[in-house]
């Protein structure tokens, strides 16, 4: 699905410009908030799902080819953050819902996870 | 993609203890390497290693330099800090062992993966260590 598929399905509120959402299909999705969890077994074509609001989630998924991010948790990320995530051109969607919830209604509409490489 | 027995120099200095700018380094090789055109999936994995080697020296380390080496068929890098030396170089190679606090775990890292995750990003590895002085590592991945 594209970005804005995804958005509407989590019913999640986009963070980050508009114009840095890309033209990727997104299919799978890895959630962790241990970031060498995500280098050991995500890609380019994955979604990150993480709590972590520093920049190390996002460094991470740069240096992944990653390029959008689902943060849970209603707290306002920083205004650093969001800059930040704007520069590495990554696309930062908040969801309304718990990690578990999220990934469910990901998986319900198709995506799949990563396995083991 | 450097030419024939010539090779591209970058060299990063990490800054101590400032977890909000680790990783800038790693960005920067990896769109220099971009840049150069070298494979993406090579990339990926020199990113994961430097990444995994900048994010320890910063929690562990205080800091330190990276060098970058980048020869027409292979990149050599190399990662020196002058922090507390690894006292069992076996110990911290395995899979989960972690001598980082949770404060560095609510940041994201310290899950004991970050040396076998260089060695398994690259083709050659080494680790010269001496407490109270400190710790050079060497990769190298081949293109």
């Amino acid at each position: 699905m594209t970005t804005h598929e995804l958005i509407y399905v989590i019913d999640g509120r986009l963070l980050t410009k508009e114009d840095n959402i890309k033209d990727v299909e997104l299919s799978s999705a890895f959630a962790s908030d241990m970031m060498s969890h995500v280098l050991a077994f995500a890609n380019n074509k994955a979604v990150l799902i993480t709590a972590l609001y520093n920049a190390q989630s996002l460094r991470t998924a740069d240096l992944l080819g990653i390029s959008c991010l689902i943060l849970i948790g209603q707290n306002d990320p920083d205004k650093d953050f969001i800059e930040l995530a704007n520069d590495l051109e990554i696309t930062l969607i908040q969801s309304p819902y718990s990690t578990f919830v999220t990934c469910g209604m990901l998986y319900s509409a198709g995506f799949t996870g990563i396995k083991k490489s | 993609m450097p030419s024939s027995n010539k090779c591209v120099k970058f060299t990063y200095e990490v800054p101590n203890d400032d977890f909000s700018r680790a990783g800038a380094a790693s960005s920067s090789l990896k769109n220099s390497l971009k840049q150069l055109q070298i494979d993406p999936q090579i990339i990926k994995r020199i990113s994961i290693a430097i990444y995994e080697g900048e994010i320890n020296m910063v929690i562990h380390a205080n800091g330190g330099t990276i060098e970058a080496l980048i020869w027409p068929d292979h990149i050599d890098l190399t990662l020196a800090d002058v922090g507390p030396g690894i006292p069992d170089i076996d110990k911290a190679m395995q899979l989960g062992f972690s001598t980082a606090s949770a404060d560095i775990q609510a940041l994201g890292f310290g899950a004991g993966m970050g040396l076998p995750n260089m060695k398994k990003n690259t083709d050659e590895m080494s680790i010269e260590t001496e407490l109270g002085v400190g710790t050079t590592i060497r990769m190298r991945v081949n293109f």
